[in-house]
């Protein structure tokens, strides 16, 4: 099912036919959407429905997983993802993650941000990679709380401080996409409400794609929702019109709480 | 779109099932307050009209009661998609048929004041009107409890006949002040009456519009006969 | 759900909770008594150890005053700081002038009254200080072995020629016949030499291993077949490594014998598994949460071993590769095999001449027949036990400085 992004330039990443495998069990099947940038776009759905396992595909996360295998066409500005003239590491460069459960390295807060763009060269003298650390840190709201403490290490922050972290982390590299795995299940409300808004303000310089177990979550943060289930897409929609009239029966059924 | 099965949390059914009935008793009420109020007309029972403006209260302490259990269900539930509509739309229906009510009462107040000699023709018209536009009402709201957008969409058409009852008693009104000026004052009262039964009609219409918007999300459209 | 409400506090119950704190006070008192019965097994050893070895570390001296103007030695001042003082101090008979010394200060019996080789402490100090030869000197030297035993003892501790002192010697020097000259330092340095020949080769071997196995090696069946042959190396009797030395090292590529190059390696080949074991289990715990975090941010395989995974995997390599080394340290079977049983009296050069290590050596003076030998081994003993909880410590302290919170 498919959703016309309706600008060219807006779309960036374009999905046909991806199923993705485990050994022999199919966790994804025949998924076809397109992501733009100018919205954010949620993936929700019960557990074990694939969403998270088509998050992943998307920047080839999956490839560390043995007998992990992927089929379909997954475009990233039009250049197949799969393709053997894509690297990988410049990929995952390009489109960044943050995950459930903070992660961030065990170093310096300054460490943990200047580490990506170190790696790839984004900043070869060390006034470049000050200004792009403090510009990562402005732009994930972190920087008024750390810029006095940049030394000490990165896993001596709040659940919600480390999480915005790791945002400022993968900003960092100056991604064009940010997949975000269930970012704020482990965070309490307030820092949730952060990561929200956060998230409202990154959205149209990145392209968003949140995967959420928490309707509300969904509603409140993105433009775009894709209702998953089984492995399959079930509908892809507008946000409001999923939640205020959905087309699909299943997809009522899951939002109004009658699943299961 | 009918429902396809009860919600997981069961307290959320119960929840919904108790203001359908709520719904359901305040659609009663007022029903039987039309009713009630017609046979008081015809039969000139000034006591029965005043035990039915007395009785106008408790159907509005039932609308606050109703709102006071919808903001609930928004608060604690977070209704979304039908469930979000049917809260919506049940909200409204409250308010329709607490102002159904008063147009009932309203009736009922005229009572005393056609009271005089002579039979008048006209009332007979009257009685059948308020029949059609009572069974409006309960039909409207049956179609609200089983959320069935058809039996909605089936009441709207009556209203035509309502409005064509409208047009004839003001005709046949009009007629009965012109043949004696001693009746202009019970005519005009009746004519009132008749617009009351009128907007009654139209109120059982706009409720059948949100029953659809409940039941499909989308507005009924144009409909026949509108504004009266 | 219980028909019926439980109850809690009938007799039943009391007798059932009280039987459950009989069996956690049983419990607690037999882990007790097995950590006190080890206690008291090692108390033993080690008490038993410091009382015989505290006698090796100390010596008898008895003080021999040497006139030399007056004696018969044909030395020159002059020629003892030349080029040729190797040659004149080897072509004098200090040992002769040194007995004289003694007959004329303890009589008839005076020469036998100082240990054989007592004599080398006055050639090393007319080496030190010609300036000695012009005048007369008192020296301590060491006492024959077992005079402590002898009746004269006493006479000679009432007149004050005795000293009884802390014996540097033993430290300082290396193996010798006379138990009262032996010194541990020859054993010392062969196992230092050998030590770091194992570590040098078994570390970065081992721990490139254990990273290939674990972070990039694909999960089929040869990779499992290397896993159980790893494991199994690690249990295989150490001996066997010794022949597997004798064959390969000595046999077939003709290294020296009994150097710690070929110990080295030997020991290598002993330690490397259970450094590859040690090293997949640490590189197994580190979560993969920060796996994750490096690959999202791309960075490549290399990198996410080399800067993330590495790092926090590194105490519990180094934990395990000194357990590995302190039981290389330990080890006496292979190295008899490749030969490092000779009598070695000077302490070795370098890594291709021939050596000893400490626990060889324990070996050699335990199966000594002279007395003397029985307090200096059980001091070698010691020095062992010191050596493996220096590195036990050291262990501890680098574990300490790179454990990081993740």
């Amino acid at each position: 099912m498919l959703t016309d992004i309706e600008a060219k330039a807006d779309l960036k990443i374009r999905a046909r036919a991806v199923s993705a495998f485990y050994g022999a069990k199919k966790a994804v099947d025949d998924v076809s959407l397109d992501i733009g940038t100018e919205h954010v776009t949620a993936f929700i759905g019960p557990s074990g429905c694939g969403k998270s396992t088509f998050l992943r595909t998307l920047n080839r996360m999956n490839d560390t997983i043995a007998g992990a295998r992927v089929e379909g066409r997954i475009e990233l500005d039009g250049e197949d993802i799969y393709g053997s003239a894509m690297d990988v590491v410049q990929l995952r460069a390009r489109v960044g993650m943050v995950f459930q459960k903070p992660n961030p390295f065990p170093k310096s807060i300054f460490e943990n941000v200047a580490y990506g763009p170190r790696i790839h060269g984004l900043a070869p003298r060390k006034a470049e990679l000050d200004g792009i650390v403090e510009r990562s840190l402005r732009r994930a709201g972190l920087w008024d709380e750390v810029k006095d403490r940049l030394a000490e290490s990165g896993t001596a922050l709040s659940g919600g401080q480390q999480q915005r972290l790791c945002i400022a982390r993968a900003i960092a590299v100056d991604p064009e996409v940010i997949l975000m795995d269930e970012p704020a299940s482990a965070l309490d409300p307030i820092a949730t409400a952060r990561i929200e808004e956060l998230i409202h303000e990154l959205r149209g310089r990145y392209a968003i794609v949140i995967v959420t177990h928490n309707m509300q979550q969904a509603a409140r943060v993105s433009q775009r929702t894709a209702f998953f289930h089984l492995g399959e897409l079930v509908e892809y929609g507008d946000t409001s019109e999923i939640f205020t009239n959905p087309k699909v029966p299943r997809t009522q059924d899951y939002i109004t709480g009658r699943y299961g | 779109m009918a429902a396809t099965g009860g919600h997981t949390v069961k307290a959320f059914d119960e929840d919904l099932g108790q203001l359908r009935a709520l719904v359901s008793q305040m659609g009663g009420f007022a029903e039987h307050a039309l009713g009630e109020a017609m046979r008081c007309l015809v039969q000139r029972d000034c006591e029965g009209a005043l035990r039915i403006v007395e009785g106008d209260r408790k159907l509005d302490l039932l609308e606050a009661e109703a709102e006071q259990r919808i903001v609930r269900l928004i608060a604690l539930r977070s209704p979304l998609a039908d469930d979000l509509r049917d809260a919506v739309a049940a909200l409204k229906i409250v308010g329709i048929v607490e102002r159904i009510g008063d147009y009932a009462k309203n009736i009922a107040k005229r009572v005393p004041e056609i009271e005089g000699a002579g039979q008048i023709e006209p009332i007979s018209l009257l009685r059948e009107m308020a029949r059609i536009a009572a069974s409006m009402v309960h039909d409207v709201l049956d179609a609200f409890v089983e959320r069935d957008a058809a039996k909605a969409k089936a009441v709207c058409e009556r209203d035509g006949a309502v409005d064509d009852f409208y047009d004839s008693i003001f005709r046949a009104l009009l007629t009965f002040m012109m043949e004696d000026p001693q009746n202009i004052t019970r005519s005009a009262h009746l004519l009132f009456v008749a617009k009351n039964i009128e907007r009654i009609g139209d109120h059982a219409t706009n409720i059948a519009e949100m029953v659809c918007f409940a039941a499909t999300g989308e507005r009924l459209g144009d409909r026949r006969g509108a504004a009266g | 759900m219980n028909s019926a409400p439980t109850l809690w506090r009938s007799e039943a119950m009391r007798i059932r909770v009280a039987g459950r704190y009989a069996a956690e006070r049983r419990f607690r008192l037999i882990g007790l008594g097995a950590v006190a019965l080890s206690l008291g097994f090692l108390a033993f050893l080690l008490g038993t150890m410091a009382l015989n070895g505290a006698a090796g570390f100390m010596e008898t001296r008895l003080k021999v005053a040497i006139d030399f103007p007056r004696s018969d030695l044909f030395l020159d001042a002059a020629a003892l700081q030349g080029p040729g003082a190797q040659a004149a101090l080897a072509g004098a008979d200090i040992e002769g002038a040194v007995a004289a010394a003694a007959q004329a200060r303890f009589g008839a019996a005076g020469p036998r009254l100082i240990s054989d080789a007592g004599w080398l402490r006055v050639r090393d100090a007319l080496a030190a200080d010609p300036s000695l030869l012009g005048r007369k000197a008192e020296f301590s030297l060491p006492a024959a072995s077992g005079l402590e035993g002898r009746p004269e003892y006493h006479a000679l501790q009432a007149t004050g020629a005795l000293v009884r002192g802390f014996n540097l010697r033993f430290l300082t020097g290396s193996d010798a016949t006379d138990p009262a000259a032996v010194g541990i330092w020859g054993a010392f340095k062969g196992s230092l030499l050998t030590m770091v020949v194992t570590f040098a080769i078994a570390f970065p071997i081992g721990v490139l291993s254990a990273l290939y196995l674990e972070e990039y090696a694909p999960r089929n069946r040869w990779t499992e077949l290397i896993e159980v042959s790893i494991n199994n190396l690690a249990a295989v009797p150490s001996i066997i490594f010794g022949l597997l030395g004798l064959a390969v090292f000595l046999n077939f590529m003709h290294m020296p014998r009994s150097a710690p190059l070929v110990g080295g390696l030997t020991l290598a080949l002993m330690t490397m598994p259970v450094i590859v074991i040690a090293g997949r289990n640490a590189l197994k715990s580190v979560p993969p949460s920060v796996r994750d975090a490096a690959l999202g941010i791309g960075a490549s395989p290399v990198q996410v071993v080399f800067h993330h995974v590495l790092p926090l995997a590194l105490p519990g390599i180094l934990t395990g590769t000194i357990i590995g080394m302190a039981r290389a340290l330990g080890e006496t079977a292979p190295l008899l095999m490749i030969g490092m049983r000779a009598f070695i009296a000077a302490p070795p050069g370098g890594l291709d001449e021939p050596a000893t290590v400490l626990p060889v050596q324990i070996f050699l003076w335990s199966d000594e027949v002279s007395r003397g030998f029985v307090e200096k081994t059980s001091a070698a003993i010691l020095v062992l036990l010191a050596f493996l909880m220096a590195m036990n410590g050291l262990a501890i302290f680098l574990r300490n400085r790179f454990e990081t919170r993740w």
